[in-house]
């Protein structure tokens, strides 16, 4: 099976913090990683070429610094790595981004899925799959938590997918894209052994220029309908807790009862 | 490999635009700016500038064609189980706050199988005029052949603005419209306006796990698409009287040509549609195990609630998936959030900090879920929860 997963190197939002003094987002020393539901990505990529053979490409867009969030996948067992860097490609919105990465699939040659995590905790949007897979005009199947069956031969699949309601199965013919959640797997640790492999593996570099039949005005900032006006910090909620003190607990119970009755939400 | 771009001969090194940064990305090198590569091109330290010293490179060479052809607002409208979801409505509820402010009409798109009935909701709760293609093909959703119609019908009418759900199947939806319509589409949204002097949509959502705010706009694309959260807008009053138009329309695919099947739905024995939920009796490492989230269903039961769970909670195995709130699991906003045993850690912060009432029941003062808390008992959940779930029984039957 050819297998490409694409991924996002992100803040990592373990260490976000909270500047008291002006209420913005204190980023400094925050380490930069994989976009946590992509490490879901990369991780079902090698279990399905585990358990059916080929190769497990990954591929992501941004600058250079982000070589190492494709190391990291290449440590956990990926086979090839590409990175789409470009001054041209920056500022783009979910639209261009897209875009961008469906001209390098097209032309990496026939595959079987691609594998996105459900979104990225920056931006949290959740629509680069969706966009990449009407470029590509494959099938799209969001937020799965099981591949059920794979058939690579017979081109087709049975998933999972998580709905606000329940679960529903869908069979949806091959190559597809499939978007991943946190149920579906447990990512595996990098290995010394494959640590070492990837040191040797050449991260494939591609700018604008490389990419056959590309629009330049369709990348970046320039190709991106959405633009951002403002950014701002979210009214704070500081400062409000009534912490309900008692002799006993029915006691506090009935004071707390209280107050969110008075609340009139029930 | 930041955009922005510094005015060295402009720039007096006031700060205000370091002040503004919500992402750390400016700091001062002597009497000048330096820009780093935390910089994600924003725009927020432009207007901040006082001697116009900061600039990002001028906006698209690709364009809508004629952008002032399009008018009238848009809403799909989602269905579950042959009724029209909460979320569906509510977005009717502002589409037509939206579609009055710019004195144009308000469509529903509604596709499914037997939903004529949808139909009639969607006019009660202020659509102007129905767009209805009822076919068993169009059965349960499935992205192709909903994407097909969609991008049809958008391509022939232009609408000027298109909502959707920010659920799972209105996210996959929107995302391959707004592909081939080539529009910006703007994800989660929690605040829609339109500005008074330009007459675009201004659309406000959360980023960074809801840490920053980020206004967009779409100035020079058609439609201006935007995702909508759940519970954010008020669900319209149903007007019976309320007239409107239902234009039948056919499907634009064969189920031939349709490579995907939908062939069953697992629904949980506990019902967990976080989303549409009031309340959320919520629990983390502190309920100790599967059986620990014993007291928190009788206490949603009485209050008609829904459990959620923190991700240790789900990690070790007590409860599954489902119920996750928080980065990596929901983002809820229920009208009230009782968090138990839950420390409160950013991430699950990110999930429900917007609840409009959060009540805290932890064992350690010092735990976070106090900082965002509306209420808060510290103790022992297992004496609080059963005492809680008594009260509650008796004022609510009183």
């Amino acid at each position: 099976m050819n297998i490409i997963v694409c991924i996002k190197q992100v803040p990592g939002i373990t260490d976000v913090q909270i500047d008291p003094e002006d209420n913005t987002l204190v980023r400094e020393n925050i380490p930069s990683i994989v976009n946590p539901f992509d490490m879901y990505a990369i991780e079902e990529g090698l279990r399905l070429k585990e358990a059916h053979g080929g190769r497990v490409t990954v591929i992501s867009m941004g600058p250079p610094q982000v070589a190492s969030a494709l190391k990291d996948a290449l440590g956990m067992g990926a086979d090839d790595a590409v990175l789409l860097t470009d001054r041209a490609f920056a500022g783009a919105d979910s639209w261009a981004t897209a875009y961008t990465l469906s001209l390098a699939v097209k032309m990496m040659g026939e595959f079987d899925i691609i594998i996105c995590g459900r979104q990225a905790i920056d931006g949290d949007t959740g629509q680069v799959g969706p966009g990449l897979a009407r470029q590509l005009g494959i099938n799209q199947l969001t937020y799965i938590s099981k591949i059920k069956e794979i058939d690579p031969s017979g081109k087709t699949i049975t998933v999972e997918r998580l709905l606000e309601e329940g679960r529903e199965i869908v069979e949806a013919g091959l190559p597809a894209l499939i978007t991943v959640v946190k149920d579906i797997n447990q990512p595996r640790l990098a290995t010394v052994a494959n640590i070492r492999k990837a040191s040797r593996i050449k991260i494939k570099v591609m700018s604008a220029a490389d990419l056959t039949g590309v629009d330049v005005n369709r990348l970046g900032i320039n190709g991106s309908p959405t633009k951002v006006i403002k950014i701002f910090s979210p009214p704070k909620r500081e400062g409000i807790l009534e912490l309900i003190k008692a002799d006993n607990i029915n006691e506090a119970a009935i004071q707390l009862v209280d107050r969110i009755m008075a609340e009139k939400i029930l | 490999m930041p955009l922005l771009e510094v005015d060295n001969d402009k720039c007096v090194g006031c700060g205000n635009c370091v002040d503004v940064c919500p992402f750390g990305a400016l700091s001062l090198d002597g009497d000048k700016v330096v820009v780093n590569d935390k910089c994600t091109d924003c725009g927020a330290c432009i207007d901040a500038c006082p001697t116009m010293a900061l600039s990002l490179p001028q906006r698209p060479a690709v364009k809508t064609e004629d952008t002032g052809q399009y008018s009238g607002v848009w809403v799909w409208i989602e269905i579950f189980n042959k009724q029209i979801t909460d979320n569906s409505a509510e977005i009717l509820g502002q589409g037509r706050v939206l579609a009055d402010a710019r004195r144009m009409a308000l469509t529903a798109c509604v596709l499914g199988h037997d939903v004529g009935h949808i139909a009639k909701d969607a006019i009660s709760f202020g659509a102007d005029r129905v767009l209805l293609a009822d076919d068993p093909s169009l059965d349960v959703y499935r992205n192709a052949p909903y994407a097909a119609i969609i991008i049809d019908l958008a391509r022939r009418h232009k609408p000027e603005i298109f909502l959707f759900g920010a659920s799972s199947r209105g996210r996959d939806l929107a995302g391959s419209v707004a592909t081939d319509l080539y529009a910006g589409l703007t994800a989660d949204c929690t605040g829609l306006d339109i500005d008074p002097e330009k007459g675009l949509l201004v659309q406000t959502r959360p980023a960074f796990g809801g840490n920053i705010m980020a206004m967009i706009i779409c100035p020079d694309h058609r439609p201006q698409m935007a995702t909508v959260r759940h519970r954010v807008f008020e669900k319209p009053l149903v007007d019976m009287e309320r007239r409107g138009e239902i234009i039948s329309i056919g499907p634009s695919m064969t189920e031939e040509q349709i490579s995907t099947r939908v062939t069953g739905f697992i629904q949980e024995t506990d019902k967990v549609n976080l989303a549409n939920a009031r309340v959320i009796v919520s629990g983390g490492r502190g309920v100790g195990g599967p059986e620990g989230f014993e007291p928190l269903k009788k206490l949603a039961d009485v209050l008609g609630g829904t459990i959620g769970a923190s991700r240790s909670a789900v990690d070790a195995g007590w409860i599954s998936y489902d119920h996750q709130v928080g980065q990596t699991g929901r983002t809820v906003r229920p009208d009230m959030y009782i968090a138990c045993g839950i420390s409160g850690a950013v991430q699950h912060q990110a999930g429900m900090k917007t609840s409009k009432v959060i009540v805290a029941i932890n064992k350690n003062p010092d735990a976070p879920i106090f900082d965002i808390a509306h209420f808060g008992i510290v103790g022992d959940l297992f004496k609080i929860v059963p005492a809680l779930t008594e009260q509650f029984k008796k004022r609510l039957s009183a």
